[in-house]
């Protein structure tokens, strides 16, 4: 009796998707990550866009690292729900940085000083 | 007998699928989190460059005294992944151990992030100075606020395993709180990258 129902139990918790080893590699990943942005940004070698690429592809690549080790979305059964939630914030979140960064640069561009001029002249009465 | 061991596979099932439906509710509770730190994201990307003739980043910020930070966050989010290894094998010890080790890391984090706001306040370079120190102490603040809720949920978790043991609620929550963990270790990736790194570059 005791121990049909301990193997039941066994049987139905949920089977554990984490693992040592996983966070160990998630660990290691994410300080390589981090030092190699860091020793980039502070050893001069590269030219200015080309940083500025090669750390947004390292924060990229750390944040995959730590959603499949620490947050273990690849491991997800299906229906992948929590899968199809991160895709669809991960989208909305780069439509609204991006947007704003896009029409926020535009409207700079666009307000040049002789720009500006001309329309506060024309707002204080047509001169 | 056996129809006892179907009935407990049952209830055992059935709450299974309950503490599934929890953690898929705080995981969107997470997902909306999000956007919110988005759109100080892009406020930040924004008026980043709108100094009011103050100094910018590259001239306020030690990058050094910030990957120590960093470091300390992320091996945090390391020891709480470990505490929640050690909390499904039920060992008490090792769960408060690690819980303890977590609290502590995140608590340096905090102290630091904090020591620097003081600095920059007492230095001239409050968030009323300019459009770049408004949403910089927005973004990293919010941040932070959050890592102050984590630390006090963490504290009340930890005391709650050391006097109950381990319940299927306190499971539960622990796993709750590890995702919660977990997901500002990420919004701290794109802070550093965003704010200290291209701020730097």
């Amino acid at each position: 009796m005791e121990e049909v129902s301990s193997n039941v139990v066994h049987a139905t918790l949920p089977r554990k998707q984490a693992s040592l080893s996983g966070y160990i590699n998630g660990f290691i990943l994410s300080i390589i990550f981090t030092v190699w942005a860091y020793v980039a940004t502070t050893h001069h070698t590269w030219t200015h866009n080309k940083l500025i690429a090669a750390l947004l592809v390292l924060a990229s690549a750390q944040f995959l690292v730590q959603v499949f080790f620490f947050l273990h979305i690849g491991h997800e059964t299906k229906p992948r729900w929590k899968l199809l939630l991160l895709v669809m914030m991960v989208i909305f979140v780069l439509i609204l940085v991006l947007g704003s960064i896009w029409i926020m640069n535009n409207l700079n561009y666009r307000m040049t000083p002789d720009q500006m001029n001309t329309y506060m002249l024309k707002q204080d009465g047509g001169i | 007998m056996s129809d006892i061991a179907t009935n407990n596979a049952a209830v055992l099932a059935e709450q299974q699928t309950n503490d599934g439906k929890t953690l898929f509710g705080f995981w969107a509770y997470i997902m909306t989190d999000c956007l919110l730190f988005a759109s100080l994201f892009a406020t930040y990307a924004v008026l980043h460059g709108n100094t009011a003739g103050g100094e910018s980043g590259r001239d306020l910020f030690s990058l050094p005294y910030i990957l120590v930070e960093t470091f300390a966050l992320l091996t945090s989010s390391f020891t709480c992944g470990l505490a929640m290894l050690a909390a499904n094998r039920h060992a008490k010890r090792q769960t408060a151990l690690w819980l303890g080790i977590t609290f502590a890391l995140g608590l340096v984090f905090l102290v630091m992030e904090l020591t620097e706001f003081g600095r920059l306040a007492r230095e001239g370079n409050g968030w009323q100075r300019s459009g770049f120190l408004s949403s910089y102490f927005t973004l990293v603040g919010t941040h932070g606020l959050h890592i102050t809720i984590g630390l006090v949920w963490m504290a009340a978790l930890a005391s709650r395993v050391w006097l109950k043991g381990f319940t299927r609620a306190t499971l539960r929550r622990l796993s709750m709180f590890s995702l919660f963990w977990h997901f500002l270790d990420i919004v701290w990736i794109f802070i550093f990258t965003i704010v200290y790194m291209l701020g730097a570059a």
